[in-house]
């Protein structure tokens, strides 16, 4: 018998390019950004989807990707950390995190932004969180606003040990108000 | 509003992923490395069988204290990875698996069989532990024990007496990078991307550890993703992918898998802390007692300095400052944001508040009450010390003065609500260190340290102190930093930094500024370099204490029906020399503040007795705080002109915001339900059935 095959061509559309990559069947879709894209801005804080660091869009939707085998997820389309600015142009997000200092380290910063434009995305097609008072949350899809407890709920999935929440929560609202 | 002060110079490469960290480089033939911990708590590896490790398809070396590279002897028994059979606690180091993917490299270290013999292990602390002892020393080079006047006898006829004791589980840093190396041998040089605190520290361990000159080492640690103190000597991780590269004579990268971190990186011990304050009716304290029990492990001693702060923060004529350990089978405990500080005052700053209600004075009054111009253990004056302003004008911002300080005398539906407050102290260190400045003709500056930014914003900070000293505006000076290549600096610890290269980055640019002079104010075309060394410049017994001092005042709410506590308000003001980045510094003290939160409510970690481990190892089970736990924390602070400190006249800041924190929050829990928590963290259990009404 054959030994079973280990390795698949998987494509990946990643910030607007399309890219096909020869990857073992273990290889996360993080790992596959890092490693062999060498796009190293979404982070592996914890590999274990607990910390957030590794969060990028897929298909739209913020996902941790260190829990999604590639392999799984051909033909998706990535926007990582890279892919926000245009050109020379930063996101209005990247520039309200430099201005409002929402980061200190920066291991976080990658997982925090791709999470805000997420999140943002989601409370705007009327996704309630748990804070969303059950009124609000009954008119859905009417977009959510995101209030500072909305934001800090919804963004609770992506830690910073430096403790830079309350400037991020600040950034955020820059954005969205 | 935006606090102002300039932006960080590195902010643009963070905010677009391009900023590049320690596991980012990627030479040409790299190999991943992934390492393999013990799995019993106490004993020797009988033997490894590698067998199945190395039938992995894309497998390249399974390392073990067998074949692996010999070290030298070194003071940090840590360091001394795959040396010998020994395992002195569980999840210390026994192989390493190096492969072509980081994929295959997992597999083969889950392949590998190690056989060990184990032995009977103890990994339990207990104040009565027959092991005890007094250790002369304790962190950081401070004496373990002091004695001043008469404690027992001033304590026996105190009026006022308060006798506590505050317990509080083992703490981990778990910074948001994991501890990772890239390092790669060329001709007999050894290149190493690290995540450290300070890449001379790990450059002379690992001249040591390998046995060569240091100009044969270069360390590189441009961007760290925290370190909080558990990065701030070198880690096991740059010596064991030093060896792997040697040993495979490939570049080979180890980023350590966050579940190992906790026995491998060091963690804030244990600690028992009894605490006995004898005053007089006025709650002036006449004795004082601090008496700290913790432990180390048998690889390297570390003696958390809890004790510290009760030597210089109160009036204490009569006092005893003493630390007792036990070497016990768990991982080395190491530094952790404000090792000693910390706890300390946690356990001082709660029996404090313990004493103001004894005495029937206000906590915050009872502070200015004990205040000391001089620090009480050295008898020293303070070069600057404005406790009394922070603790006003904190009473101030935060409303204070309207508190009712019956405990259980504000409810709001069934949730209990309470105001506490508490000092925080940190000392200030300086330590040697050099720079280099550089001017072109056309009047462009360089500035090369090996300072460390690990989040503190030191790049910005040292262009600040460059651009002043220089009388330059900002965007002139460029800043190299983070690598051994460059002069020598201390590290990112401590809050020793920004003084420490400062002071250096100030000196060399005096120094320019008199060579230009000298040539009547021209630069010739290839430009002039100026350096400096602080190293005769830092007195070793300076005639003044010198520390930062601050208040934080907590509101919060504990609902009677689940027990939980919220922190509703944090306000802290800090006097903490010249603030020198108004921006940068507000983010450290809230940063410290946010830490102290979780130290307060939520991180706490268990020691197994049967394993030897700690439960928690994760961020799932260790949990920090996060976005929904953080807000209405302010920072404020007092401007401070201490002219005896540095040529900038600035204190460290990296660590005091975390000082005193878990306090005001105990004390509000105190306030708010009547019930004194003394056991960190107050999780829900230690109040329900505890007189807060619910059960």
């Amino acid at each position: 018998m054959e030994p079973p095959e280990t390795t698949s061509t998987v494509t990946l559309r990643v910030n607007g390019v399309q890219h096909s990559l020869d990857l073992d069947h273990r290889t996360t879709v993080l790992d596959a950004l890092r490693e062999h894209l060498g796009l190293t801005g979404a982070k592996k804080g914890c590999d274990h989807a607990q910390c957030g660091a590794c969060t990028v869009l897929v298909d739209g939707r913020r996902t941790n990707s260190c829990l999604l085998l590639a392999v799984a997820h051909d033909g998706a389309e990535v926007t990582t950390v890279e892919g926000l600015a245009e050109g020379d142009a930063l996101h209005p997000l990247q520039a309200a995190f430099l201005e409002r200092d929402g980061f200190q380290c920066g291991y976080c910063t990658p997982g925090q932004l791709c999470s805000a434009l997420g999140m943002i995305a989601e409370a705007g097609a009327g996704a309630p969180s748990l804070v969303t008072p059950p009124a609000e949350a009954a008119l859905s899809p009417a977009p959510v606003p995101l209030s500072p407890e909305e934001i800090r709920e919804r963004m609770s999935g992506n830690l910073c040990r430096c403790g830079a929440y309350g400037n991020i929560v600040a950034a955020i609202e820059d954005v969205t108000r | 509003m935006s606090t102002p002060g300039p932006v960080r110079l590195e902010g643009r490469e963070k905010v677009t992923g391009t900023a590049r960290y320690a596991a980012e480089h990627m030479p040409p033939g790299m190999a991943y490395a992934w390492p393999v911990p013990a799995a019993v708590p106490r004993g020797r590896v009988v033997a490894i069988d590698a067998g199945a490790a190395l039938a992995e398809p894309g497998a390249v070396a399974v390392l073990t204290h067998e074949n692996a590279p010999r070290l030298k002897e070194t003071d940090d028994g840590a360091l001394l990875v795959l040396q010998n059979d020994r395992v002195p606690h569980r999840g210390w180091y026994v192989a390493l698996a190096v492969a072509e993917t980081p994929e295959a490299a997992r597999a083969m270290a889950a392949a590998v069989r190690v056989s060990y013999a184990p032995e009977e292990h103890d990994v339990v602390l207990t104040p009565g532990h027959p092991r005890l002892f007094a250790p002369d020393v304790v962190n950081p080079g401070i004496p373990g024990s002091r004695e001043r006047g008469d404690f027992d006898s001033a304590y026996a006829s105190a009026p006022v007496r308060v006798d506590a004791t505050y317990t509080m589980r083992a703490l981990h840093n778990h910074p948001m990078e994991p501890h990772a190396t890239t390092a790669r041998w060329e001709d007999g040089r050894l290149v190493a991307y690290d995540s450290c605190q300070g890449a001379n520290a790990v450059q002379e361990a690992l001249a040591g550890l390998f046995g060569m000159d240091k100009e044969r080492i270069t360390v590189v640690a441009e961007h760290v993703g925290g370190g909080f103190g558990c990065k701030g000597t070198p880690r096991p991780q740059v010596v064991l992918a030093a060896m792997a590269a040697r040993h495979t004579s490939r570049p080979v990268r180890l980023v350590l898998p966050r579940a190992q971190l906790a026995a491998i990186v060091g963690h804030r011990a244990p600690l028992v802390q009894r605490v006995r304050l004898g005053a007089g009716e006025d709650g002036e304290i006449t004795a004082l007692a601090h008496e700290v029990t913790t432990q180390t492990s048998t690889v390297r001693e570390f003696v958390e300095q809890a004790a510290a702060p009760s030597r210089a923060m109160y009036v204490s004529p009569n006092s005893r400052t003493t630390h007792r350990v036990v070497a016990l089978d768990v991982p080395s405990p190491s530094w952790m944001r404000a090792p000693g500080e910390a706890p300390g005052m946690f356990a001082l700053e709660c029996a404090m508040d313990e004493l103001a209600y004894a005495a029937g004075v206000d906590p915050v009054e009872l502070r200015v009450r004990n205040d000391s111009a001089a620090e009480p253990d050295s008898g020293k004056p303070y070069s600057s010390r404005h406790l009394v302003e922070c603790l006003r004008e904190g009473a101030r911002r935060f409303g204070w003065d309207t508190r009712d300080p019956r405990p259980r005398s504000r409810a709001e539906g069934r949730l209990l609500v309470g105001t506490g407050a508490a000092s925080s102290c940190y000392p200030v260190f300086h330590m040697p260190s050099s720079a280099e400045v550089h001017v072109t003709e056309a009047g462009r500056y360089r500035v090369r340290i090996n300072a460390t930014d690990i989040g503190t914003g030191a790049r910005t900070v040292v262009a600040v102190i460059a651009a002043e000293a220089l009388g330059v505006a900002l965007d002139r000076v460029a800043i190299e930093i983070g690598s051994s290549d460059l002069p020598a600096a201390w590290l990112a610890g401590g809050s020793g930094g920004t003084g420490s290269w400062g002071w250096a980055v100030h000196k060399a640019c005096r120094a320019l500024i008199e060579m230009v002079e000298g040539r009547g104010g021209t630069v010739p075309p290839g430009g002039l370099t100026a350096t400096a060394d602080t190293t005769g410049d830092i007195p070793s017994d300076p005639p003044h204490a010198m520390a930062s001092f601050g208040a934080q005042f907590a509101e919060v709410t504990v609902d009677t029906d689940t027990g939980e506590v919220r922190v509703r308000r944090l306000l802290g003001v800090f006097a903490a020399g010249r603030i020198l980045n108004a921006r940068t510094a507000r983010s450290q003290f809230i940063g410290g503040m946010t830490m102290g939160v979780g130290m307060a409510l939520l991180e706490g970690s268990t020691m197994d007795p049967r394993f030897g481990d700690f439960a928690e190892r994760d961020l799932a089970s260790y949990h920090v705080p996060t976005h929904a736990d953080i807000h209405g924390i302010e920072a404020h602070w007092i401007d401070e002109t201490d002219p005896v400190l540095n040529p900038m006249g600035s204190k460290g800041i990296g660590e005091i915001g975390i000082v005193g924190t878990a306090a005001a929050v105990a004390n509000a829990v105190h306030h708010a339900t009547g019930v004194r928590v003394r056991d960190l963290p107050i999780t829900p259990e230690k109040l329900l059935g505890g007189g807060t009404g619910a059960g």
